[in-house]
């Protein structure tokens, strides 16, 4: 845990790259210090011991649920195509990606 | 019949069964309850009035051919994070501005099959994703007991509208409190059932480990009434448990004899506004005055809660919202290429609490941050856990405040997100927990603002806190008092 000890800072720019979320300089200046704050008192968990503690994902404990392998009806193919922003012959379209 | 709007889903009932009044009137005095209050509340982004009176005449045609059905002819109100067939679903985000559902959610199609009518969709926080009902594309909503207040979130509309007159049920959704706290804050009825209870196939995810969807309404009977139809297995949701579904109004003794209800020592602690705690104890002498055993109990890691939750419910959060991207529905920003698109998209379209929870989800799972943030918040949530699987084998259920103070003034707390969470303190352990919890009007504040008294019971046990909630419920009269609007 030595590294969350230090004051460390959050790089926003860089995470909104990973969240493929563009931010403007005022939304970064402005996130920056708001989410070092939480993450100052998130780092209160680093005084806990948690050696050999199962790590929890889900509350209710379910694995693998199965089901018969039969088709059944999915949603209407034209009317999920109808909340395309573009869309052609079916298609979801968007930006060109190869020259 | 004058004032339909004000009564119960049960009261309704019995009077639609009796033919006092067909479902058509009670639609239409709703109706026009809920655009009269339509400026004061705020409560609705979206009010489908036609729709909804088609759907009460066919119920009035239906029951005259003898048709049945355990809410046939009842008016609820949807929160807008749900899918209605051929309804928009906006989250109350400009992200998913134009979009229509293409099917309903299985707790929808569940209400439908009961004979429930849909009004309208409900204002919230966008995604879900606040305290106060301030982070919506739909402006704020405004507490029926005093406009300069918040109503709570991120169900604020459903608990607004419950509470002020514009909706005689509502479902909401809970992920750290928000049924609960909205309940508290307004003075009605939420319930959080367990994780597993209802299916959660049609709710737009914001942390798929901690939602709920559950109902907010103005008795503990007519929560009954909507779990017990919501409930139970459905094969679109693997996580929806296979248990039965009890018949919750039968477990409605109104008295607490034999039952043992512990009061956590570490939820009262610094921090609680002194009218809420002296109202909690109150309602705590109430409960044992109708025959509950009152021990004292302990959960020695609430203190790390808030953390944990912020960590995880993020984390899932960054993923699931990793698909409005532009591409497949809603609204699109033009961009240069794929990636320009999408972060052009997400920019312009998402409120700055999304963006801030997006970015520290994000972040908590990132190369090098996983196992300090991510992977400890887990091991955490064990211990959390723990804490309630051990306090339940000392008693029934658990009584506490649902928050640590009354309803936020408007604008009090937009630019402190951490002073935000901790607001949450009493309401996230249920999630993490997997546990389900009842929110029941206990009082006012000498403002006037209401006061919520929760009851938390184990995974699975909703039928002995709707007990608890319902005997004291009778044993007052908070729920019976409005608001003036």
């Amino acid at each position: 845990m030595s590294e969350q000890n230090k004051a460390e800072s959050i790089d926003v720019k860089y995470v909104a790259h990973l969240a493929r979320m563009h931010l403007s300089d005022d939304e970064a200046t402005v996130f920056q210090e708001q989410l070092d704050h939480v993450l100052e008192h998130v780092r209160s968990l680093s005084g806990l011991d948690v050696d050999g503690v199962e790590p929890t994902a889900h509350a209710v404990p379910v694995h693998n649920v199965f089901r018969e392998d039969e088709t059944s009806r999915t949603l209407d193919h034209g009317q999920v195509m109808d909340n395309a922003p573009v869309a052609r012959q079916g298609l979801f379209i968007v930006p060109r990606i190869l020259e | 019949m004058s004032d339909l709007f004000q009564a119960s889903l049960s009261e309704l009932m019995r009077q639609l069964d009796r033919r006092a009044c067909s479902a058509e009137e009670v639609v239409s005095d709703l109706l026009a309850r809920m655009e009269s209050s339509r400026d004061r509340l705020n409560a609705y982004v979206s009010i489908d009035a036609e729709n909804a009176l088609q759907q009460a005449r066919a119920v009035d045609t239906a029951r005259a051919a003898g048709k049945q059905g355990a809410l046939l002819g009842l008016p609820i109100a949807v929160k807008d994070v749900l899918n209605v067939k051929d309804q928009p679903c906006h989250c109350a985000s400009r992200i998913l501005e134009g979009y229509r559902a293409p099917y309903d959610a299985t707790a929808i199609a569940r209400l439908r099959e009961a004979g429930a009518v849909f009004v309208g969709r409900t204002n919230m926080d966008e995604f879900a994703m606040g305290s106060t009902n301030e982070n919506s594309a739909f402006g704020p909503v405004r507490n029926p007991w005093n406009a300069d207040y918040v109503p709570g979130g991120s169900s604020g509309g459903s608990a607004a509208a419950v509470a002020g007159g514009a909706a005689i049920a509502a479902l909401g959704t809970d992920t750290g409190g928000s049924i609960r706290q909205p309940a508290s804050f307004c003075g009605c009825v939420g319930l959080k059932p367990s994780y597993g209870r209802v299916s959660r196939y049609g709710l737009t995810a914001f942390a798929s480990s901690l939602d709920q969807i559950g109902p907010m309404t103005r008795t503990v009977e007519d929560a009954c009434l909507l779990l017990g139809v919501m409930a139970g297995r459905d094969p679109m949701d693997a996580t929806s448990m296979d248990a039965d579904v009890p018949d919750y109004a039968a477990t409605l003794t109104g008295d607490l004899k034999g039952m043992r209800l512990g009061l956590p020592k570490d939820y009262f602690s610094d921090g609680m506004d002194s009218e809420v705690e002296q109202a909690v104890r109150i309602a705590v002498d109430r409960c044992a005055g109708l025959g509950a055993e009152i021990v004292e109990v302990a959960l020695p890691h609430t203190e790390y809660a808030i953390a944990t939750y912020y960590i995880i419910a993020t984390a899932e959060a960054s993923a699931n919202l990793a698909r409005f991207d532009g591409v497949r529905y809603g609204a699109r920003e033009q961009g240069a290429d794929p990636l320009d698109m999408y972060g052009k998209t997400r920019a312009a379209r998402f409120g700055p609490e999304v963006k801030r929870r997006i970015l520290l989800g994000t972040y908590v799972l990132s190369s090098g941050y996983y196992d300090a943030y991510y992977l400890r918040a887990q091991k955490v949530r064990t211990l959390i856990r723990r804490d309630f699987e051990s306090v339940f084998k000392q008693c029934d259920a658990l009584l506490t405040p649902v928050a640590p103070t009354t309803a936020y003034r408007l604008g009090e707390k937009t630019n402190d997100p951490i002073r935000m969470y901790l607001g949450d303190i009493y309401t996230v352990t249920a999630n993490l927990a997997g546990i389900c919890g009842l929110s029941v009007p206990c009082g006012f504040s000498e403002a006037g603002l209401p006061i919520g008294l929760q009851v938390l019971g184990p995974a699975f046990g909703e039928d002995a806190i709707l007990r608890v909630g319902h005997a004291y419920e009778q044993a007052t009269d908070w729920h019976q008092r409005r608001p003036a609007l």
